[in-house]
């Protein structure tokens, strides 16, 4: 018996989000006795990256070097997962939500007959039944949601659990996938990708700014604290609706939902739209010249200033405090 | 080409979120309920495509009486006829496998969707349907073209975006930028009276993960006001209280 991670990787690198999955798994695998945990990896990625996956809570990784499977192809994913599971004997599938995990989660959930449950925030609760607590209406409220069937998906979100650092390295193993030409009925073609920036769904830290900052010229400021903090950027809906920055930089209610311990927003109001994106950070730091912005309510610091004056300063006081 | 665009009937983005009943049901007092926004972009591009390459476009919802004015609204904003399939959505998959029946009984080369309801965040039923009926599914897609039978596409990765090919038939959950809204004229909201809508019999009961009980998340604490000639001091409580440096 064991408990199936699905991990992703991007550049040579397992996602973090993955780890805190496999965290996730390996608590949950402790309290509901169902053994170890097994991860999966698609495509080409190194056995010794493979093998540091250990340190989050898994025993042993299975890796399906078949290099079609180092593009996301949806299908092709869903299908190798499935055979996994299949052959872990495991109940439980436990993921990273992601642009991939859920486009895959949701395929496997119909393939392996399991009730799935998406943007999970902690452990689920075994007492009676199963019932598992996920975020809802954009994070404005949560829902407990009680699994009926026997096989299970969990699709999890950023900072449902910490993330565990101490296990010891997982041993490799390579898995043969059959897969069939329509898994690959679909084609990608090319791929365009931020590199090496952190990304923005899966930032521990995040700078953002809004319409304030008055022209996509002055993200200088906005880029430089961002790179002091080791953040993310990110915008509002205006500013990637201008073009004054890239759509997948918008944060908010139809953009990217963040979740990371520290939020900064520079020159945002706060409109509704805005805060549904960001209602699941830790901390959230509002810098704005009007002091009756609504972000002012919904943040944990803040500081009443022009940023052109404030984001600088604070710049170089983080610069002399890391 | 035959299109299914599947739209929710969700509360407006602005609405204050509030339960009743114990915590067991949505409050819908004095909340206001709209097309899905990412269901009303999927909506729009199918409208154009349609008008692009003629053929016919059916709007979809699982939903009570309560959501026709909704489907009333996406024959208004241009779809041709609408099905309600009469049962609450009580799951993804509750959900997913009355939109497979009849998205198979009405054999449609394209069905677009939402990325996600704004309600329940899912973002699982294109995907499921897409195992179902056998057909490709992708999500979240933000550009789609058709040229014959091959469909062209931008699907949102993290921090970028991947292009992709697949043929007909396909199902796509979809997103900002792909089209934009459209508002319903004049003409629409008369024609939209006498365009067909058609309630049809739930045909599985099956549920997997409901929703038995909810929460709201504790009330956020007064902000801490630092002066804008003080940064230093945001620093050190950035360090020392909150702890995230």
């Amino acid at each position: 018996m064991a408990i199936l991670v699905y991990i992703e990787h991007a550049g040579g690198k397992v996602k973090k989000t993955s780890l805190e999955a496999v965290s996730f798994a390996n608590a949950l695998a402790a309290k509901t006795n169902e053994g170890e945990v097994v991860a999966v990896a698609l495509g080409a990625i190194g056995d010794d990256e493979l093998a540091s996956v250990g340190s989050a809570g898994a025993a042993k990784v299975l890796h399906a070097s078949d290099d079609r499977l180092s593009a996301g192809v949806i299908q092709a994913h869903a299908s190798a997962v499935a055979q996994a599971f299949e052959k872990v004997g495991a109940k439980t599938v436990v993921l990273a939500k992601s642009s991939l995990g859920d486009a895959v989660a949701a395929r496997l959930a119909i393939k392996i007959k399991a009730g799935l449950v998406s943007n999970v925030v902690e452990l689920p609760d075994t007492s009676s039944g199963y019932q598992v607590k996920r975020s809802i209406y954009t994070g404005k409220a949560f829902a407990m949601t009680a699994v009926e069937t026997e096989n299970k998906i969990l699709a999890i979100k950023k900072n449902a659990v910490d993330l565990k650092t101490d296990g010891a390295p997982a041993s490799v193993e390579s898995f043969e996938v059959s897969l069939a030409d329509s898994d690959f009925a679909s084609k990608i073609t090319s791929i365009e990708q931020a590199t090496g920036e952190i990304l923005l769904p899966e930032a521990d830290i995040v700078v953002s700014g809004g319409r304030g900052m008055k022209g996509p010229e002055n993200w200088g400021m906005i880029e430089d604290l961002a790179k002091t903090l080791g953040a993310a950027t990110g915008c509002s809906k205006p500013v990637s609706d201008i073009g004054w920055r890239p759509h997948h930089e918008h944060v908010g209610q139809t953009g990217v939902k963040v979740a990371p311990t520290l939020y900064v927003a520079i020159g945002i109001s706060g409109a509704i739209q805005h805060l549904a994106g960001v209602n699941s950070s830790k901390y959230i730091v509002v810098i704005n010249k009007d002091p009756e912005a609504p972000f002012f309510k919904a943040a944990d610091y803040g500081i009443v200033g022009d940023a052109f004056e404030v984001v600088p300063k604070l710049n170089e006081a983080l610069k002399a405090e890391l | 080409m035959k299109i299914l665009v599947c739209i929710t009937h969700v509360p407006d983005t602005t609405s204050k979120i509030q339960f009743t009943d114990n915590n067991t049901k949505f409050d819908t007092t004095g909340v206001q309920f709209i097309i899905g926004p990412y269901d009303d972009y999927a909506l729009a591009r199918a409208v154009e495509l349609r008008d692009q390459t003629g053929g016919k476009l059916t709007v979809l919802n699982v939903g009570l009486a309560e959501s026709d004015p909704t489907l009333r609204k996406a024959l208004a904003i241009g779809a041709d006829e609408a099905i309600r399939v009469n049962a609450e959505p009580k799951d993804s998959f509750f959900v997913a496998s009355q939109i497979a029946h009849y998205a198979k009984e009405g054999g449609y080369d394209l069905i677009l969707m939402g990325r996600e309801s704004i309600d329940f965040n899912g973002g699982m039923v294109h995907g499921m349907v897409g195992e179902i009926l056998g057909m490709p599914s992708f999500s979240p897609v933000m550009k789609l073209d058709v040229e014959g039978s091959t469909v062209k596409m931008a699907r949102e990765i993290e921090g970028g975006k991947e292009m992709l090919e697949a043929t007909l038939p396909l199902i796509a959950g979809c997103q900002e930028p792909i089209a934009e809204w459209k508002i319903p004229n004049m003409r629409g909201i008369m024609s939209a009276r006498t365009k067909p809508l058609n309630v049809l019999e739930a045909v599985s009961e099956e549920t997997q993960a409901e929703a038995t009980q909810y929460q709201l998340p504790p009330a956020k604490g007064a902000v801490k006001l630092i002066d804008k000639d003080n940064v230093g001091e945001l620093v050190k409580l950035l360090k020392n209280e909150a702890k995230v440096l």
